[in-house]
């Protein structure tokens, strides 16, 4: 029990400025004991074994600099300073094809695009105008745009809509709180996933977790929270533990988001039985000095675009059951302001990933940057509803019937004819 | 037998007394006294616990509510007499601990810059300390829990350029002298506060002229979205442009600029959109910054205004979801005293709804971690290991980028990682193995400090604030545990997670 203590004391340290509650749950800890890891979990996959990982871009990312529409000269009007150069010209976009080039931070990217392994649907996002995030946050996590009462999430929804029987991991959210997204009636565990991730709590030391047993023995929602974290601790401890004694990685890519998605990684390897993963990262909110080709939008997508280069990598063999979607609650606005940064829109680019990708293509309608074709005059429009890319994963890569596709999104739009080859069947 | 008829004896000499002996003699359930501690303090210590007893809840909760009235023990002043930045003024911030800027024509050295920024850490460190010490040691438990509603309701992020230096002058200069007052006091001190300028970028936002600088709608969205009218409350798209032009040229100072040397936060009509403006149906008169001011007061003054603070307080001291009843009356209230905090809180600590919710509310991190060392009793001289449980456990102090805050519900805190956290931060507090009470190195309080031995926290103390109340299950598992594990098991219980 001695050795946790410290802990708490060097988590002070980590309580310096701009760390998320994500990064400040990372704080270096003792050397883990490796000797009682039980060796559970190594069951074999559910079903076939396909899943899902959602990061969610808190703050609304602006998809107009990472997915770039060279071609248009209204996206160069409009941005002066923070536009992101033609390809081919010095700190230019990288090319994708011959409308949209990728965000220069985000080169880690490009093998799995040539490999078609990485998609965008551009113009994407969701119907309802709120231009507030939180609103907007609250819609893409609930799945009803414009429907404030929704109870739960609909990754939880989903997971009750995947044959089971689903474990305490089944569902998994990177850090120290649970998202509303994998919030409601099915069980979800959470896990910093931090360098500390594989260190065993004292609560899991067994005198101590027989008193705490009993005093968490009721039926009431915390009883039923510390008995699915003993659960999940435990198993995602073991798996952790597995797949790093395996030796064949090395440390994990220095940053935050690279580390977590190495581990992540790991983790997904480790436990078969996981089959949802939630990620978010946040600091898109760029009101003021965005950057172009490098400042703070490019300082926070070079992380991002290599932490999932990590976990694609991480999940080896297991990479082409794995779908990994990227978004973002809205879009920016097409005009950079005054203080060289971007401010509240709506349409953005969806990021799908995997190795079941129909990839190295630019999905969607595109609508124009023209005054006329801007969604009030101002932000790019939305063409497809994001809920028809998520149903799109969902039927062709998890196999989701269409009955089971309706309680996971009530009054869904139809499906988008243009995303039928999104993913291989 | 002799028990029985003590008891029997005791009520019958109890009706024999006047009435008001009798009150005198009936002190509050500990139910009651505990319920009053969870809501209106960060919950009981010991000495709190008595003396709400003593002085009844109704006095208790009287003087809350007028906090200049209570002493602040002696050891807190003193320990907060020691936090010199927080006396400190936003300007002087500035120049003391903020960006190096060339004197003389001659520019800071890369490593004067980074020695620069160590050197402002400490500005931070001590408006957290600040922040825990009053949470953990005020007498004025009501006047922090509020810091803590309204710092939540008007959130300023330390990670946002220099706010890092001003949060702690902004909590003290423009939270915490109106938590009781005039929400449009409030509002206007936010409004008008360096920091906020910053965080909201509204010191960005300037007059649309050819070529020149422009809009930026970030504080003008939120202040009508999160801290007036809710995100329901009736406007639209243009009152959010119409609000940020009124609002242009309300920023922070240059330093050293020769026109504004003493304030942080300055209006500059030449920034100013003076053209005409319709806000919210109202024709506003052009009036530079008292244009601004009337639209906030007329923001403060709004019916939708007074349902989303009423709805955020009732959902702060009663309920998740708090009942729709008590809302409308905290309405009523807030609108027939102009916004009055004080007299809208006194409706609210009367109503039955508060005295029904006992133990309904899930505890916030922050809440969580003051509320253990607090009925552990044990000292603090060291902040940093309760800072970093808080960020474990997914709130760090000053640490909310986005613009609504801290939650407060059971959804957004209740995890399986989380519980069992906080359970581990008990275990380590019980065993008195958090080292909070060593003063650090260079500290005035090391040598009184130092003798602090890291006792575990005493079982029966704890016993004796929560001894009645505890949950039979809980009391069983208390029973059947070896003695060294009471004080965790009651600091981890599921009793003490709620308030």
């Amino acid at each position: 029990m001695k050795r946790r203590d410290f802990l708490w004391l060097a988590g002070g340290g980590a309580l310096a400025l701009g760390i998320s509650p994500a990064q400040a749950a990372i704080v270096p800890g003792p050397r883990r004991d490796r000797a009682a890891v039980p060796d559970r979990g190594a069951t074999p996959a559910t079903a076939d074994g396909k899943r899902l990982v959602v990061v969610m871009l808190r703050g609304a990312v602006d998809g107009l600099n990472v997915v770039v529409p060279y071609a248009e000269k209204a996206y160069y009007d409009a941005r002066p300073t923070i536009a992101i150069a033609r390809p081919g010209t010095p700190n230019g976009a990288l090319e994708l094809d011959a409308r949209f080039g990728l965000h220069p931070a985000l080169a880690s990217l490009m093998p799995l695009w040539r490999r078609g392994q990485l998609a965008f649907v551009h113009a994407a996002g969701s119907p309802d105008p709120t231009r507030s995030h939180f609103d907007a946050q609250f819609y893409i996590e609930s799945g009803t745009p414009g429907v404030h009462m929704t109870p739960d999430g609909w990754m939880n929804r989903l997971l009750a809509a995947l044959p089971g029987p689903h474990g305490p991991t089944a569902a998994i959210a990177v850090g120290p709180i649970l998202p509303r997204i994998l919030s409601g009636r099915m069980k979800a565990a959470n896990l910093p996933l931090g360098p500390a991730a594989t260190h065993p709590l004292p609560v899991a030391m067994p005198a101590v977790k027989a008193a705490f047993d009993r005093l968490y023995s009721g039926a009431g929602a915390l009883a039923r929270a510390y008995r699915e974290g003993q659960m999940a601790h435990a198993e995602l401890i073991g798996a952790l533990l597995r797949e790093e004694e395996k030796a064949d990685n090395g440390a994990p890519p220095p940053g935050v988001f690279p580390g977590q998605a190495a581990r992540l990684a790991e983790l997904l390897r480790g436990d078969r039985r996981i089959r949802l993963a939630f990620a978010a990262l946040g600091g898109w909110d760029t009101h003021v000095n965005q950057g172009g080709h490098q400042g703070q939008l490019a300082n926070h997508l070079r992380p991002l675009g290599e932490g999932l280069a990590a976990l694609a990598r991480g999940l080896g063999a297991e990479w082409k059951d794995t779908a990994v979607v990227v978004i973002s609650e809205f879009g920016r606005t097409l005009r950079e302001n005054d203080a060289h940064g971007t401010d509240h829109g709506h349409g953005n680019v969806i990021w799908v990933l995997g190795g079941a990708v129909r990839g190295g293509r630019v999905y969607g309608e595109w609508p124009g940057l023209a005054p006329a074709q801007l969604y009030q005059h101002r932000d790019l429009a939305v063409t497809t509803d994001f809920r028809q890319v998520l149903a799109a994963v969902l039927e062709r890569h998890l196999r989701l019937p269409d009955t089971a596709l309706a309680a996971v999104f009530p009054s869904p739009p139809a499906a988008a004819p243009g995303l039928a080859g999104l993913l291989e069947a | 037998m002799l028990p029985r008829y003590a008891g029997i004896l005791a009520a019958l000499c109890l009706l024999l007394l006047p009435p008001a002996a009798r009150a005198r003699a009936a002190p509050p359930s500990d139910r009651r006294v505990l319920h009053v501690l969870n809501r209106l303090a960060f919950g009981p210590t010991l000495a709190d616990f008595r003396r709400v007893k003593a002085l009844g809840i109704r006095r208790w909760i009287a003087q809350q509510l007028d906090p200049a009235v209570i002493p602040e023990p002696f050891d807190l002043t003193l320990r907060l007499d020691q936090l010199g930045t927080l006396q400190d003024s936003a300007v002087e911030l500035r120049q003391l601990y903020g960006p190096l800027r060339p004197v003389l024509g001659i520019k800071p050295t890369p490593e004067e810059m980074k020695a620069q920024q160590q050197r402002a850490r400490i500005v931070l460190e001590q408006a957290q300390e600040d922040r825990v010490l009053r949470a953990l040691m005020s007498r004025r438990q009501l006047q922090e829990v509020m810091v803590d509603f309204w710092f939540n309701h008007f959130n300023v992020f330390a990670g946002k350029g220099l706010d890092r230096i001003w949060i702690g002058n902004y909590v003290a200069r423009a939270i915490r002298p109106f938590v009781f007052g005039h929400f449009r006091d409030l509002l206007l001190a936010t409004a008008k506060s360096p920091a906020m300028l910053v965080y909201l970028d509204n010191t960005e936002n300037t007059a649309q002229r050819q070529g020149g600088p422009g809009l930026n709608e970030n504080y003008a969205r939120e202040v009508m979205e999160l801290h007036t009218l809710g995100v329901d409350g009736g406007y639209t798209q243009q009152d959010v442009i119409t609000l940020a032009r009124i609002l242009t040229g309300w920023r922070i100072n240059t330093p050293d600029g020769g026109r504004f040397p003493n304030a942080a936060a300055v209006f500059v009509g030449a920034r100013h959109d003076w053209g005409p403006k319709v806000f919210l149906g109202h024709k506003m008169t052009a009036s530079g910054r008292a244009e601004g001011e009337e639209a906030l007061t007329m923001l403060a003054r709004s019916p939708a205004t007074a349902r989303h603070i009423s709805y955020e307080l009732a959902q702060y001291f009663v309920a998740d979801r708090p009942p729709p009843a008590l809302v409308d009356r905290l309405a009523q209230r807030f609108l027939a005293t102009d916004g009055d905090i004080r007299a809208v809180l006194q409706t609210l600590f009367a109503s039955p709804e508060f005295w029904n919710s006992a133990g309904d509310k899930y505890k916030t991190p922050f809440e969580y971690v003051i509320s253990a060392v607090r009925a552990a009793g044990v000292p603090v001289y060291n902040v940093r290991p309760l800072l970093g449980a808080m960020a474990a456990l997914g709130e760090p102090l000053y640490g909310c980028q986005t613009p609504d805050g801290y939650k407060n519900t059971e959804m957004a805190w209740l995890s399986p990682d989380a519980t069992l956290r906080r359970i581990d931060f008990a275990l380590a507090l019980a065993r008195g193995a958090l080292s909070i009470g060593v003063a650090s190195a260079g500290s005035p309080f090391m040598l009184v400090s130092q003798g602090a031995p890291k006792t575990p926290v005493d079982a029966a103390r704890l016993e004796a604030i929560f001894g009645t109340t505890l949950s039979s299950r809980t009391r069983a598992a208390l029973a059947a545990a070896p003695p060294g594990l009471r004080a965790a098991l009651i600091l981890g219980s599921p009793d003490f997670m709620m308030r």
